[in-house]
């Protein structure tokens, strides 16, 4: 649509089908076509690797889905930090899962051992109670990889009391409102929950005509869909990169039913915070 | 695939043996989309179910028909179904585009939906750039329609009294060859592709398409769903307000601030 402020918006094709696209369709597909298009799907094809039983590799399909009850998934380098400083730990904690992704955007580490401020996606499960579930995703997953992220990872799962809890951030500027965005005191959080999902939310709920798009939409989306209880904490901030003041932004979900049991000692949060803090501002400096 | 959303209709929520389907393409000025939420807004339908797909981009929000706190918190996804079964009718809205080269599998989904669930027809609705008119469609309505062979038979003489214009073919080959003329619906997204394979698959299909340019489509979807009107009457027209149907049609809440929030007060 075209605004009236002198804007400069990129206008999407709305015609839903590129021109070139279709004209690109409708030629006869040479086998040089089919193969280049072939090597293009899969390297564009992620892979979900478990790793179950420790030391044992289960591969990409696990031989049986394992039982969830509760998925926390925090998507983008700042909701995975906030899991980082006040949830996850090596001591209560193992990983047991990572994706393998490559994209115009990014490509996931190979390793375990992670900044930050590095691409990638990791599985944790709790060691008390393996039923317990945690992602962190700071690697962009393409719109055409979205569908597979959640079917290889749900569908490793059996979701019969299952309840998922999505962390993820984004601009500000963003967010629709009466007034002017300048002015909103951010970063903010607000939320959005599929129909089954009956606890309190620990903050406003987000506002039509506000949507939310990308992975953390399509994970919501599929909760709608299969009657999972399922709530999305979105943080509206103004700093695009890593930043403590939009991790403390998610503090108030550390009251919720699903992270209560999960907080660590403060502490410690506070240690990792400042640890964040330094790391980011080495790699961020240009100046010796 | 249609996956029905257990909303207390049970399982006679999602029969729609002999229903019409309404359907947007994703097309220039979001048009078709735009004029599918005011019917449903108008006619406030209850949502059904999902039309679930790897095709098109996700997105969430909350319930974009919202009109009172109560039912604000229902949670909205990329494209949904929704009914009115006193009026026979089945809608399918889509909200969001298409992923790179996925539009051929949806239509194929979509229309394999269609044939299973019995629907009576499908009316497309749609739009074309105006930009590519020709001398001819320059002048008098902006308004086309098309009806596949099987929906001609149906209500092809209806077309002629509500005095209403066909979508006309364009050359193969402008200036080489004027003889081939084939259908060419630059910007209207998949409609060509959906009113091909409805031809060739026996599906009762509609299209009906107007042509505008982006910008403020509202008044290009009020004049679509008139249009519409005009064959099908969803909303009786208010006899002393025949001349301004528009003012019938409830526009949802959602549409909101499309141009952008407001301006900061430091600006002036």
């Amino acid at each position: 649509m075209a605004t009236f402020f002198g804007e400069v918006v990129v206008a999407p094709s709305r015609a839903g089908v590129d021109d070139e696209e279709s004209a690109e369709e409708a030629r006869e597909e040479t086998p040089e076509d089919r193969e280049i298009r072939r090597e293009l799907e899969k390297k564009r094809e992620i892979d979900v690797l478990w790793t179950l039983k420790s030391g044992a590799s289960a591969g990409s399909s696990a031989d049986e889905p394992f039982v969830c009850s509760k998925f926390i998934v925090a998507i983008g380098h700042n909701a995975a930090a906030f899991l980082s400083s006040f949830i996850l730990d090596s001591v209560c904690w193992e990983v047991v899962g990572v994706v393998k992704l490559w994209n115009e955007w990014c490509r996931t580490s190979n390793t375990t051992n992670v900044l930050p401020t590095d691409s990638f996606c990791l599985f944790y499960r709790l060691i008390s109670d393996p039923t317990v579930l945690l992602c962190q995703c700071s690697c962009y997953v393409a719109e055409d990889q979205q569908f597979q992220w959640l079917e290889k990872v749900f569908g490793c799962m059996r979701k019969e009391s299952l309840q998922v809890t999505i962390l993820s951030t984004c601009p500000v500027a963003d967010y629709k409102t009466q007034e002017s965005t300048l002015t909103l005191p951010s970063p903010f959080l607000k939320a959005l929950k599929t129909k089954e999902f009956k606890e309190q939310v620990c903050c406003p709920l987000l506002e039509q005509p506000n949507i939310v798009r990308d992975l953390p939409a399509a994970v919501l989306s599929y909760c709608q869909v299969w009657h999972i209880p399922a709530v999305l904490y979105q943080c509206y901030t103004d700093v695009i990169k890593l930043d403590t003041v939009t991790i403390e932004a998610f503090k108030p979900l550390l009251s919720s039913k699903i992270l209560k049991s999960l907080v660590k000692d403060v502490s410690e949060s506070i240690k990792i915070l400042k640890k964040l803090l330094t790391t980011n501002e080495t790699h961020n400096n240009i100046y010796i | 695939m249609f996956v029905p959303c257990d909303c207390g209709g049970g399982s006679a929520s999602s029969d729609f043996k002999g229903f019409t389907l309404f359907m947007p393409a994703v097309s220039v000025g979001n048009v078709g989309q735009l004029a599918i939420d005011l019917v449903i807004s108008t006619l406030n339908m209850t949502k059904v179910g999902y039309f679930y797909t790897d095709c098109l981009v996700p997105m969430v929000g909350n319930n974009p028909y919202a009109t009172a706190e109560e039912n604000s918190v229902e949670l909205s996804i990329n494209a949904e179904v929704y009914s009115l079964p006193s009026k026979k009718v089945v809608v399918l809205q889509i909200r969001s585009p298409f992923i790179k080269n996925k539009y051929r599998p949806f239509c194929q989904t979509l229309l394999s939906w269609v044939k299973n669930s019995k629907c009576a027809r499908v009316v497309l609705l749609s739009s074309s750039h105006a930009y590519q008119r020709d001398d001819e469609q320059l002048l008098g309505t902006p308004l086309r329609y098309l009806l596949t062979p099987d929906l001609e038979k149906a209500v092809g003489g209806l077309m002629q009294e509500l005095n209403w214009k066909e979508m006309e073919k364009v050359a193969a080959y402008p200036g080489i060859n004027d003889t081939e003329k084939v259908l060419h619906i630059p910007g209207g997204g998949i409609t060509k592709l959906l009113f091909t394979e409805s031809c060739s698959k026996g599906i009762q299909m509609a299209v009906l398409l107007k042509f505008c340019s982006e910008g403020d489509n509202i008044p290009d979807a009020f004049a679509l769903v008139n249009y519409l009107n005009e064959w099908l009457q969803l909303i009786k027209s208010d006899s002393n307000n025949s001349t301004d149907p528009s003012t019938q049609w409830k526009m949802p809440s959602s549409w909101r601030l499309l141009f952008g929030n407001g301006l900061p007060p430091a600006l002036f």
